[in-house]
C-alpha cells in the first residue's frame, strides 16, 4: 500500500518535472529561433546587395542607387575618435581604482557614478553632447564633438573590462615583483599590464562594436543626411552607418527604392559587431591557450 | 605625477555624470521662465474685454473654436473672433497699410479698437506707440501645465502646449508591454539554460544571445519597422501598424539579451551543495529549480528585470522607427504612441537653439535621466543586498 503511494506521488514528480523541462526547453529554444530569424533575415536580404561598389560608392540618385562608401568613412572616423579619448582615460581610471585605492566610500561613489554613466539613455548623451560640445564649446555639428559624445558613452564599458582584466591577474605575481624591490608603478608597468593586455583588448573591440552602432549620440553632434565628399577635418560634419539605415529606412521620398540599400547597410552593421566579438573571443582564447602554456 | 594622472581619469565618469546633470537641468528647468507664446509675439484684445490673463490651454481652444464665447472665460457675452495678421487684408488695402507696412501698427490698434470680440496674435513689433487694445497677460509655463497637460503640441501657434502627460504614459505602456514580453520568455530560457540544458547546448546558446545584445538597436527598429509592423497591421486589421505594441514586441526582444544572461548568472551562482542537498532529499530535479535555485536567485532575478525595464524606457532608436510617434493619450496598445527618448530623437533637430522647444525637449531629458537613476540605484540596492544577505 505504501509503497504505491509512493510510486503515485513520484510518479506525478516525475509528471511535473517533464512538462516543465519540456516548456522551459521550447521557450529557450523558440527565443533562440526568433535571434536566429532575425539575423538570417538581415543577412539574406542584405548579401544580394553588398558588393565591392556598395562598399566604395558614393551614394547616388537620392539615395536609392550607388554605394555607402562615406557612412563607413563616417563610422571608422567616429570609432577611432571616441577611443582615442575613451581608452586611454578608461584604463588609466582603471588602474587606478583597481590598484591604488583601497576599498571604501570614495571608491564606492566612484564605481556608482560609473554604473550610474553606463545606464544613462544614449539619447540623454546626445541632449548632453549638443548642449556642450556643438553649442557651448562651439564645435559645431562634427566629427569631434561626436566622437567625444561617443566616448563618454564607452568609457563606463572601458573601465569595467579593463578592472575586471586586473583583477584576474593574480596578486601573487605583484607580490613577487615587489618581493625583487620593484616599486608599485614598475610592478604595473611590466608585470600587471602585460598580464592583463589580451583582456584589456578584448574590452576595447568589444566597446568598438557598441559605439558603431550607436545612433542617438550623433543624431545632432554629428551626423548629416547626405554629404556626396569625405570629411576633411574634425570640424566637418559626416555620414554615419547606423544613422543612415535610420534615415533611409524612415523618411525621405524613396523609402521603397531605397530599401534594398537599408537592407545592405543593416547587414554591414551586423557584420561589424559579429566580427568584433569573433575576434574578442578569439584573441582571449589565444591567449588563454598561451597563458596556460607558458 | 603619475598617481596624479591615474586620479585625474578616474574622476571623468563622475565628472560627466555632474556635468550631464548641470546641463541636463540648466536647459531643462529654463522651460518654466519661458511663456509659452514664441518670444517677440503679443496677443491683444480689446480694452473693454474684462479677461486680463488665459492659459496656454485657453489659448489654445480658443483658437481651436472650441471656445467661442467670451462669457466661457468669465468675460461679457461676446462672440470670440479670432484675428491674424493675415486678416488684415478684409480690412485694409494694401495701399493703406503702406507698401512697407508703415501703417499696420495704427491699422491693427484700430481694428482691435472697434472689434469689441477680438482675439489678435501678431509680433510685437506692430503694436503702435498709443495701442488702443490691451496685452493679455500670459503666464509662463507652470509644473502642472507641464506634468499635468494631456497634449504636446511644441510648435503649436499662438500657444505651445507642453503637455507631458501622453509621453510618459506612451514610454510607460510600450515599457511594460516590453517586459510582460520579455520577463516570462527572458526567464524560462534562462532556466533552460542554467539547469536543463546541456553544456554543449549552452556553449552554442550563451554567445549567441550575447552576440544578439551587441547589435545596434537601429538594425532591430529596422527589423521591426520591415517585418512586425506590417503583421500587426494584418493581423489585426488596423490602418497602421506602427503602435504601442510593435514597439513592445521590438523592445521585449532587445530585453531579452539582458534578462536572460543576467539572470542565468545568478542563478549558476546557487551553491552547489544546496542543489545535491536539496535532490539527496528526495525532491525532483524540478522542485529542485523552483523551491531552491529560483528563490536563492530572486535578488540576481529582480536585478535582471528592473535593468529590462531601464533598457526599454531608455531605448530611443527603435521605438522611434516602429511607434508611430502619435502624440497622444494612448487607450489601447494597439494605437500608435510616442516614447519620451522618441520625442527628443524626433523633435531636438527642428527646434531652434535655446528657445521655449528646445527647453522642453531638455526637461523631458531630465525626466528620463531621473528616471533611469532610480532604476540604476535600485539594481545597485538590489544586488549589494544579494552579495551582503545570508541565503
Amino acid at each position: 500500500m505504501e509503497t504505491t503511494n509512493e510510486n503515485r506521488i513520484s510518479k506525478s514528480k516525475d509528471r511535473h518535472q517533464k512538462a516543465a523541462f519540456f516548456v522551459f526547453a521550447v521557450l529557450g529554444y523558440f527565443i533562440v529561433t526568433i535571434l536566429i530569424a532575425i539575423l538570417s533575415f538581415i543577412v539574406i536580404k542584405g548579401a544580394s546587395v553588398i558588393s565591392w561598389d556598395f562598399i566604395t560608392k558614393m551614394p547616388e540618385e537620392g539615395m536609392t542607387k550607388g554605394g555607402i562608401y562615406p557612412a563607413i568613412i563616417g563610422t571608422l572616423y567616429l570609432v577611432a575618435g571616441s577611443m582615442l579619448f575613451a581608452f586611454p582615460i578608461g584604463v588609466l581610471a582603471a588602474i587606478y581604482m583597481n590598484e591604488y585605492v583601497s576599498d571604501g566610500v570614495a571608491k564606492k561613489f566612484i564605481r556608482l557614478m560609473t554604473n550610474n554613466l553606463s545606464g544613462i539613455p544614449s539619447i540623454v548623451f546626445g541632449l548632453f553632447g549638443m548642449a556642450l560640445f556643438v553649442n557651448k564649446l562651439g564645435f559645431g555639428d562634427s566629427i569631434l564633438a561626436g566622437s567625444l559624445t561617443l566616448g563618454l558613452l564607452a568609457l563606463p564599458v572601458v573601465i569595467r573590462t579593463t578592472e575586471e582584466a586586473l583583477k584576474a591577474v593574480n596578486d601573487t605575481f605583484r607580490h613577487a615583483s615587489y618581493g625583487l624591490g620593484a616599486t608599485k608603478w614598475q610592478t604595473i608597468r611590466r608585470v600587471v599590464l602585460p598580464m592583463a593586455f589580451p583582456n584589456i583588448i578584448t574590452g576595447l573591440i568589444l566597446s568598438i562594436g557598441r559605439v558603431s552602432g550607436e545612433t542617438a549620440p550623433i543624431l545632432f553632434t554629428v551626423a548629416a543626411y547626405f554629404l556626396p565628399k569625405l570629411p576633411t577635418s574634425i570640424f566637418d560634419q559626416a555620414m554615419a552607418l547606423p544613422y543612415h539605415l535610420y534615415v533611409i529606412s524612415t523618411s525621405g521620398t524613396n523609402i521603397e527604392e531605397s530599401r534594398p540599400i537599408a537592407y545592405g547597410t543593416a547587414l554591414i552593421l551586423i557584420i561589424i559587431v559579429l566580427v568584433c566579438n569573433l575576434l574578442a573571443n578569439a584573441l582571449r582564447k589565444y591567449f588563454n591557450n598561451k597563458v596556460k602554456m607558458s | 605625477m603619475i598617481v596624479g594622472l591615474l586620479m585625474l581619469s578616474s574622476t571623468i565618469t563622475s565628472l560627466t555624470v555632474v556635468l550631464i546633470v548641470f546641463f541636463l537641468f540648466k536647459e531643462g528647468v529654463a522651460v518654466f521662465e519661458k511663456k509659452p507664446v514664441e518670444d517677440g509675439y503679443t496677443i491683444v484684445i480689446n480694452k473693454n474685454n474684462k479677461v486680463r490673463k488665459l492659459t496656454s490651454e485657453e489659448i489654445k481652444n480658443i483658437y481651436d473654436q472650441k471656445t467661442t464665447f467670451w462669457s466661457q472665460l468669465g468675460a461679457k457675452h461676446d462672440s470670440i473672433i479670432l484675428f491674424r495678421v493675415e486678416d488684415i487684408a478684409n480690412f485694409y488695402t494694401e495701399d493703406q497699410i503702406g507698401a512697407n507696412f508703415e501703417n499696420l501698427p495704427s491699422c491693427l490698434s484700430s481694428i482691435v479698437d472697434s472689434i469689441p470680440g477680438i482675439i489678435a496674435f501678431f509680433p510685437e513689433k506692430y503694436l503702435a506707440k498709443n495701442f488702443k487694445g490691451k496685452q493679455l497677460d500670459i503666464d509662463k509655463v507652470s509644473l502642472k501645465e507641464f506634468f499635468g497637460g494631456e497634449e504636446w503640441y511644441p510648435t503649436a501657434q499662438p500657444s505651445a502646449q507642453l503637455g507631458v502627460k501622453p509621453l510618459i504614459l506612451g514610454t510607460l505602456w510600450v515599457s511594460f508591454g516590453a517586459i510582460l514580453l520579455a520577463l516570462p520568455l527572458g526567464l524560462a530560457a534562462a532556466i533552460y539554460m542554467s539547469e536543463i540544458a546541456d553544456e554543449r547546448i549552452r556553449r552554442i546558446m550563451k554567445p549567441l544571445i550575447e552576440l544578439l545584445a551587441g547589435i545596434p538597436s537601429v538594425v532591430y527598429g529596422f527589423f521591426g519597422l520591415v517585418i512586425i509592423v506590417p503583421i500587426i497591421q494584418k493581423i489585426f486589421n488596423l490602418p497602421v501598424g506602427e503602435t504601442g505594441l510593435a514597439g513592445s514586441i521590438v523592445l521585449g526582444i532587445m530585453a531579452l539579451p539582458t534578462i536572460i544572461t543576467i539572470s542565468e548568472d545568478a542563478m549558476r551562482n546557487t551553491p552547489r551543495e544546496m542543489k545535491e542537498a536539496s535532490l539527496a532529499l528526495g525532491a525532483s530535479k524540478w522542485q529542485t529549480i523552483y523551491k531552491i535555485v529560483i528563490p536563492y536567485s530572486i535578488s540576481g532575478i529582480s536585478a535582471a528585470a528592473i535593468l529590462g525595464i531601464g533598457r526599454a524606457v531608455g531605448e530611443t532608436m527603435a521605438v522611434l522607427m516602429v511607434t508611430g510617434n502619435a502624440a497622444v493619450i494612448p487607450h489601447s496598445i494597439l494605437e500608435p504612441m510616442r516614447t519620451i527618448p522618441a520625442t527628443i530623437a524626433a523633435e531636438l533637430g527642428e527646434a531652434p537653439s535655446g528657445g521655449l522647444h528646445y527647453k522642453a525637449l531638455f526637461a523631458l531629458g531630465c525626466i528620463l535621466f531621473v528616471i533611469t537613476l532610480v532604476i540604476n540605484l535600485t539594481v545597485e540596492f538590489v544586488s549589494s543586498r544579494r552579495k551582503g544577505g545570508n541565503h
